[in-house]
Order: C-alpha cells, then structure tokens, then sequence
C-alpha cells in the first residue's frame, strides 16, 4: 500500500507539516482560522529533533503487525484490507493502551482527551491525500508505494 | 539607375532595401549536347504567367558563345553613354576586347524604358593578370566588381565563358523575344525565371537570373537565414550589394564548390541540410560526412522556401529547400532533362516523358553533359 | 558613533492571520522572526531583513508581507536614500562595500528595446509541434581545411567540439560560493538537458566527477582545485580572465563559506578568505594567454574545447580579436550586469559595459577580420528568458550562460546578501542546516523544466520567423529591430530601427 515515509535528509523541521494536519483535521476553510485554537487540536504528525540538527516527521507506519490493533480493548482499531490501521473514534474508550504500545508515539490522545487518534492518511477527512506531503516545501515527506 | 518605371522614382532600388519575391522557374537540358534556341524554355516559363507578375523575368543560356568560348562574355546595362564610355575604358585597361558589340533585341511593346545593352568577349590582360596575383577567376570577378560598385550607371549582369545571362523588366516570355532568344541563340542548357516581387522599382539588374562568372541561379522562394549566410560569406570576400536571395546562394555556392572545392553533392548537404534526426538515420559513412559538413559550415545551412537551378559549364542542378516549402519538378525524355516549378511547365514542351518526379527537400537532382560533349 | 540605518524594507505581519505556527521563525537565519512568550505573538526585527522572501513563501496563512519602508530621509533627488545609507556604512566600517549577484541599477536593458520579426504571406511559418525545429548546436573552432581519404571521402579535420541540444548552458558558480546541493542540481539537470553546467573557480567536487560528460572546468587566477584528474574529468576547459560583475579584479570567498569539504576541494586552509588575483600572474598580455591555451591542451592531449572568458570591457571587441588568434576555440563574455556571488559594490555597479553591445562587436570584428569561425561566442550577463536568449544569437551568439535566472528556478529570490553565507534557499551558503533546503531532487528537476520550456519558445520564435534550424539564426541580425534606440546604438548594434524594412 502507499504510506507516508519522510527523508530524514530534507527534513528541515520547520513544522509546516504539523499545521497542514492540523488544518486539514480540522474542518476548518481557512488556514487561519486555527488563530487561538492551539490546544483545541493536535496534530497526528510530529517533528522530532535532536540538537544535532537533525528533524524527522513521525506519524503512523501503519505497521504489518500492528501492535496497537492488537492492544485495542475495545476493537475500535482495526486493519483495513489494504493495510492501513484505523481508528473508529465511536468504539474509543479512551484507555490509551495503544499510545502507550506504539513504538514511534503516533497515536497520541485527540485534544479533548476522550478518545485517541491517528494519521489516517487524510482518507478521514475532504482532503483526499495526505495534506502534509502536498504541503512540504522540500519534497521531505512522500506518499508512495514501498515495504515498511 | 535603370528603372523601368518613371512612376517608381521615389521607390528604393534593388539593394537598397530587401524585396522579398515568389516566382516561377524553368530549365532544360540535352545531355547529348546538341543546341536548342532558347523557344522551348520560353514556352515553359511563359506557361507559368501566372507566378510572375511582370516586373522581372531572365534567361541563362549555356553553350551559345561556341565562337567565343574562350573569352569571358560580359553583358551590360548602361544608363546612358558616359556610363558606357567610363566602362569601356575600364576595360581596356584590364582586358583585351576580342569583340564587342551591342545587344541585338527586338522591340517588344510591353518592354518599356530599356537601359543601353551590350556585350564584350574578353580576355585579362596577361601582365595586369600577372601583377593583381589573383588567379583569372578571381581577376575576372574583382572587376566585375569595381564596375558595378565603382561606375555610376554601368552594370555588369554576365560575365561567363561561353554562356550567358538575359535579363530585364517584364514577363519572362516578353524578356526572352526581346532578346531574340528563340531565334538568335542557341546552347545545350537554358535556365528561366519569372519574378513576383512584392514591391519593386522595377530595376533590370535586379532580375533574375544572377550570374557570376559562368555560375547562374534562378530561385523562387524567400530564405529565412539570408543575414545569418549574408554575414558569413561576406568575411570571404564577396560583397552582397544587391540584397538579394539570388545573390547571396550564388556566393554560398560559388565558396563552397571553388574555395573548399566541395562537390555539388556536398554542397547541397551544406545549403539544405538533413535534420540531424534523419541524419542519425543514416550509414554510418554518410553520417560523420553530413555531420562533419554541418558541423562545419553552420552558417551556410540556408533554411525558408527555395527552389533554385543552379547553371554551370556543363550542367544544371536542382534543389528544393530542407522541408520542401516550394514546388518543383525534374523530368527526362531521352537525352532531354527539365527541370520547372510546375508540371506543366515541363509537359506544355514535352507532354511524353520517359520519367517524372518531384525530388524531395534537400536532394540535389544533377543533369551534366554526357562525357566528352560541350 | 555606530549611528542606526534605518531598514530599507519592512516585515508586515497581518496579526488576524498569523497562527504563530512559528514557521518564520525557524526558516529565518537572519533570525528577524521570535516568538514573545509574554506577548504571546510573533514579533519581527525589520533591521535584520534582508527581504528574501522565505518567511513570506512559506507563511501557511499568508500572514506576511515584506515592504518599502515609508520611513524616508529628506527627499532628495541627488542623495538618495541608498548613496546616503552606504555613506553611513562605510564611515561606520572603514571598509569596502559588498555585494552580490548583478548590477541592479537602473541602466538600460536593450535586450528590451529588441523585437524580432516573424513570416506573414511571402514567406511560411514553420509550426514547431509538426515540423523538427532544431535547437542543437556546436561549438568551437568551424574554420577547417577540406581534407580527403584516398577515396575522395571526406575526413573529420574539426576541433574538439561541445555539443549543446539547446543554446543555453550554465554560467559559472563555485563550490564555495553556492552549495553543495546547487552543483548537484545544476549537474543533474546539464547531464538530463544535454548542456553542460560550469564549476566555477571552485574544483569539482569528488562527488561530482560522474557528471565530467556535462562539466567545463574552469581555471581561474586563484588556480584553486587544479589538478590534472580535475582538468581530465571535464568536457571542456574554461580560463576565467573575468567575471562581468567585477571586471578587473578577482574573485573573493568569505572564509565562514570555507567549510571542511569546500577547503578540500579548492585546495585551500578552511574558515579563511580566498582571494583570487586580479590578474593571472602568469597572464600580463595576450602572448602569454596563447601559452597557457596550449599548456592545458597539451596537459588534455587536443581532446577538449578552450573557453576564455572575459568581462566586457570598452575594449571588447579588440581582446576578442586577441583571443580568437591564440588558439582558444570559444570566448565566453561576460556583461556588466552579471551574477557574482560576492563583489565589490563599486566595482559592480560601475564597470564594463552591456552584453548586448558587447556582443553586437565582437562578433562584428570578428567578421570585419574574417575570423569569426575561428571561435564560438557564447554571452552571459543577465539573459532574462527565452527571448533574450533568440536575440542573442541573433545578434552573433552561439549560445548563452545563465546564472542568475538558473538560481532564481533554484528559489533565489535576489536578495543579493550571498556575500553573507546564510542563504535561506540553500543555494549561496555551505550552513547545513540551511544547505539542506535546496533539495537537489526538486532542483534539478526545475532546471529542466526552465530550460525546457525556453526550448518550446526558442522554437516557437523560429517557427514564426521561418526558421528551422539555430545555425540560420545566429547572426541573422535582419531579424531584430529596435525601438526607442538612438543612431549610435543601432549603429553598434547593427540594426535597423522598427518600422525600417528590410
């Protein structure tokens, strides 16, 4: 299946990624009305640094064996059959058993702490492909067919 | 100086500005040698009235001194008698005059404000020859040259051995009765032009065809690379005066086949060049002899519609353009070849022939005399 | 008195928009963008732009604008604001004023008072998407003797040649001076276009001797990174004798852009200036160019083409005549209003002369002398697009150099502060974390497509004309007109005035 994979090398961490998701999560139709919502919503794509200066875009690998489907108490992640691990929000407890197992930390508690969530590849939302990817200014982040 | 027209007197002359032109063109040549009055291609081009328009029409013929085929035939206009006494002693000074005379025309009622004409077999003087340290060829052009540039309405329009050029304002088949062509000449090759100028003042040295020496063009198109091929052949010693087409092909034709002693063969993958795609195409022999020609001589490559007859001592050659933007025909019946824009320039004299094609853009037809004929 | 210079340009932040995403903030090196943890917004220090336009480019909310300062000295149309501000500076430093890329002052272009002509009626067009429209050219030396084989076949007597399959090429630019990333993109996308793209007097990186098929090397006065393999690796060879934005004095590499790898390519200690000579002090006249033609043929065997490249000077038309007499096959040159990666303003700002006119002379003198075809021409020095590139060649080029206009497809906004060696593009630094910016898979591929779509214009512009292969263009000089131009200038340039005809 097609995933999302990020060149550490053109990585430049400016973050832009992160606000892409946020936006296109969001529902909102400008960019700018996230004004003030910092906190109201999180992004599922996380830039880690080192002081090395080296930057990384961390979301969801959508792992063959995913851990946290198997960790899942309440059956709301599953695998679809192309590979991609959703999470159905509605079936969510909020145990956050799967951000704890989560070997990369991408699954994080949504902002209003009830639920957990993920990168889904924007096929949860109007966007139609990942926002991030389209958004990176140095070609960083691909969406593209390949082996974990 | 010559112009035909009072009414154009405000209008710039030829080589004063470039006119660009359509045409018709027509040859015919017996590869056996035998002589033909020049009727026959006069009923060719005179076929074609239609792609002329009456402000320039030409002949070249070859063969047709037999008398005087060791002596450059020179043909002249003159604006008036000072012109031609200026001219005459110019020429005494660099030539003996075998014989001279004045053209021989005949009064044709659409040809109108004819300049003087006359014509000179001439041999270089042997010590002027010695001391200029040019070969003969060379002498010969250069002072065709300082005529033309150098003597206020004198105007040399042919100067070679054994052939020569006819030409004038007017339709082409008129041109040709006025200088008696159909009854006076006779010569085993003949070349033809009817000109359409877009704009003229209607000057007879600038009709076609263009001569120098025994080499003679006419041409029907408008080239695109005139001032690219204009500024090359000019760093060698030829002076484009008249601005023309005609002029500067001939110059290309005459570096390339005298200085770099090319082929006609090879000069036609100079001037009309194969794209490099089809070049690729090509036996590997051909290939690094056209690549290395093109490579070489990049500024002769002449691009825009033409279809040219190029004239020489003992032949005539076509060749169309690269892409073949202008029409034109090549036939044979016998020891008979023509060459014409259009077919029935070739049929209206010959309407039986053994073979007739349309050569494709850029491949030189060449008709000579058979060996040992002239 | 360290006295304060007002900002030329201003940040604007459109503070209903911004979303302190902080994204200025982290892609400035100039660091004129923070966030104020006790105003909780983004606040920007103008006096630290130097208007490159990153911040604004990747601004998600477009929250940001830069602009001219309203702020003004008294108006003054003899001390402007700029003549006064360097006053101040120099008086502040002592030192010499510095600068990069091209003259940016207002001279004539004339490139734009050119207009080329095209078919109507006597003549066709050709349509370049049904027809071959040739772009490919040679160059080098075309002067040859016809020699023959036994069989009356033709040999291959020609110099050494570059085979372009479009007229354009990229200018110089070291390793040093641009980054790591810039070369790679600008090898890429010669070796992808079938051109080839110039090292400027930097050496070749080791990396980047498998792109030597689309490389000329260049040896400049400084001799940096000269070295047999470096002079082998290479298509052909270029002697840099001058640099349009800096005629007559040499070039200068700020030692904070001598880093480990750029120190071991150049040949040279890292973190301090390299200051290339003025002159080569094995160059005091055109005899002494001839030896050192020959010394790098000999040291190549006679297998590559040798470019000298000159500034445009008064005396253009003259040294080219020099050059084309001592054995070098092409004379690139180089006008006032080219690129330079550090120069002195001065310098920049008032020496040489325009390419166009340049150009129109040599190639006239050439001619006049009948040695044109002894060289190829090539100019640089501010060619804009496609259509520069058709007058040039029109005007006697074989093809042309592009630096500027393949820095600006790299995302070089022309702040001209290369000098600085803290380029937010990528391009004019050796700073990793910004080098990084410029990803050369991006790059490369932008060059391509730049020079691709000029391609498809230099073709549409022959087709109009007729036109159909390059060569019947080059100095086709019927084929432009000018407007607005006086006598003197037609006259130099060789061409009618609109409305003339043929």
């Amino acid at each position: 299946m097609k995933r999302i994979y990020v060149k550490e090398n053109r990585c430049l961490g400016c973050r832009l990624c992160e606000w892409e998701c946020m936006y296109a999560n969001s529902g909102l139709d400008a960019m700018f009305k996230l004004k003030g919502k910092q906190g109201e919503i999180l992004p599922r794509i996380r830039v880690e640094d080192n002081p090395e200066d080296i930057h990384f875009a961390v979301n969801c690998r959508h792992c063959k064996q995913a851990i946290c489907v198997k960790s899942c108490i309440a059956g709301a992640l599953s695998k679809t059959d192309e590979g991609m691990v959703v999470i159905d929000k509605n079936k969510c407890v909020g145990c956050f058993t799967c951000v704890l197992v989560c070997p990369y930390g991408a699954i994080m508690p949504a902002a209003d702490g009830k639920a957990a969530q993920k990168c889904m590849l924007c096929t949860d939302n109007d966007r139609g492909e990942p926002n991030c990817v389209k958004y990176c200014p140095n070609g960083a982040i691909v969406f593209e067919e390949g082996d974990l | 100086m010559f112009k035909s027209n009072p009414q154009w007197d405000n209008a710039p002359f030829e080589g004063e500005v470039k006119i660009p032109s359509g045409c018709a063109v027509s040859a015919i040549i017996d590869r056996g040698g035998r002589p033909m009055t020049g009727e026959k291609v006069i009923r060719s081009i005179a076929t074609m009235h239609d792609r002329s328009n009456g402000l320039g029409g030409g002949f070249a013929g070859y063969g047709i001194y037999p008398d005087y085929k060791e002596y450059y035939a020179f043909h002249l206009f003159y604006n008036d008698f000072q012109a031609k006494k200026e001219t005459e002693d110019f020429l005494l000074r660099h030539f003996e005059i075998v014989y001279s005379s004045e053209m021989k025309t005949r009064k044709v009622k659409s040809i109108v404000n004819e300049p003087l004409i006359y014509r000179y077999f001439l041999s270089p003087l042997s010590k002027r020859l010695a001391n200029s340290l040019l070969d003969e060829e060379r002498y010969v052009v250069k002072c065709v040259n300082a005529i033309n540039a150098g003597i206020d309405g004198a105007f040399v329009f042919s100067s070679g051995k054994n052939m020569g050029i006819f030409k004038g304002v007017g339709y082409p088949e008129d041109i040709g009765k006025f200088y008696l062509l159909d009854e006076e000449y006779e010569g085993y090759a003949w070349t033809a032009h009817g000109r359409y100028p877009t704009n003229t003042p209607g000057w007879w040295g600038g009709a076609h065809p263009f001569g120098l020496l025994d080499y003679s063009i006419v041409h029907n198109g408008e080239i695109s690379s005139y001032d690219a091929n204009r500024r090359y052949i000019e760093m060698y010693g030829y002076k484009c005066t008249l601005q023309t087409d005609t002029e500067v092909i001939t110059y290309v034709i005459d570096y390339l086949i005298r200085v770099k002693k090319l082929t006609l063969q090879e000069v036609a993958k100079v001037i009309s060049a194969s794209f490099w795609s089809t070049i690729e195409e090509k036996s590997e022999e051909d290939r690094r002899e056209e690549t290395f020609l093109r490579k070489a001589f990049p500024s002769l490559l002449i691009t825009g519609p033409f279809s040219i007859i190029f004239g020489f001592n003992g032949g005539i050659m076509a060749l169309n353009d690269r892409l073949k933007l202008r029409s034109m025909v090549c036939a044979e019946k016998g020891d008979l070849a023509f060459i014409s824009s259009e077919e029935c320039g070739i049929r209206v004299i010959e309407p039986e022939l053994d073979k007739i094609f349309s050569p494709a853009g850029g491949q030189p037809v060449i008709y000579t005399l058979k060996e040992g004929r002239v | 008195m360290n006295i304060y210079i007002p900002p030329e340009y201003e940040v604007v932040r459109d503070g209903s928009r911004c979303i302190e995403c902080r994204v200025c903030e982290r892609q400035c090196a100039n660091e004129v963008h923070k966030y104020d943890g006790d105003l909780k917004m983004m606040i920007s220090d103008s006096t630290k732009c130097v208007n490159c336009h990153r911040c604004v480019c990747l601004c998600p909310t477009h929250a940001l604008k830069i602009v001219k300062s309203e702020d003004t000295y008294r108006q003054n149309s003899n001390w402007g604001a700029q003549t006064m501000n360097e006053v101040y500076r120099q008086a502040n430093s002592g030192g010499v004023l510095l600068s990069s890329m091209g003259n940016p002052n207002d001279y004539p272009v004339y490139f734009n008072k050119i207009l080329v002509n095209a078919s109507q009626v006597t003549n066709p067009s050709i349509d370049p998407l049904r027809e071959p429209m040739e772009t490919q050219v040679f160059l080098g030396k075309k002067e040859v003797e016809i020699k023959r084989d036994i069989s009356g076949r033709i040999v291959d007597t020609l110099s050494p040649q570059l085979s372009l399959k479009m007229p354009v090429m990229f200018s110089a630019m070291s390793y040093g001076s641009i980054s790591y990333n810039a070369h790679e993109a600008l090898a890429r996308a010669a070796e992808e276009l079938g051109i080839y793209y110039n090292t400027g007097e930097g050496g070749l990186h080791k990396d980047f001797y498998k792109y030597g098929k689309n490389t000329i090397v260049q040896v400049a006065s400084g001799r940096f990174g000269v070295h047999a393999q470096y002079l082998e690796a290479a298509a052909a060879i270029e002697i840099k004798m001058g640099q349009g934005a800096k005629p007559g004095i040499g070039g200068h590499l700020p030692g904070m852009k001598i880093s480990d790898d750029v120190s071991r390519t150049r040949m040279i200690p890292k973190g301090v200036d390299a200051i290339s000579p003025a002159p080569h002090h094995d160059i005091y006249s055109i005899e002494d160019l001839r030896q050192l033609i020959y010394t790098l043929k000999e040291a190549t065997d006679y297998k590559k083409p040798i470019i000298v490249k000159v500034a445009a000077v008064h005396n253009v038309a003259a040294i080219a005549s020099g050059i084309a007499r001592s054995g070098a096959d092409i004379i690139a040159i180089d006008g006032f209003r080219g690129g330079s990666g550090a120069t002195p303003t001065r310098i920049r700002d008032n020496v040489g002369i325009p390419i166009e006119l340049a150009l129109a002379q040599v190639d006239e003198r050439l001619r006049q002398e009948g040695i044109r075809e002894n060289v190829s021409i090539v100019v640089a020095g501010s060619i804009h697009s496609s259509a520069d590139v058709v007058k040039a060649i029109a005007l006697g080029a074989d093809a042309c150099y592009i630096g500027t206009a393949a820095l600006l497809a790299l995302g070089c906004h022309l702040c001209r502060s290369c000098h600085t060696g803290k380029c937010n593009w990528g391009i004019a630094t050796q700073r990793p974390d910004l080098v990084k910016r410029l990803n050369p898979d991006i790059g490369y591929k932008r060059l391509v497509n730049l020079l691709t779509a000029w391609n498809h214009e230099i073709q549409e512009m022959m087709g109009g004309m007729g036109i159909n292969s390059i060569e019947a263009l080059r100095s086709n000089r019927l084929m432009l007109r000018g407007v607005g131009l006086n006598e003197t200038e037609l006259r130099i340039l060789g061409i009618h005035h609109a409305g003339e005809s043929m």
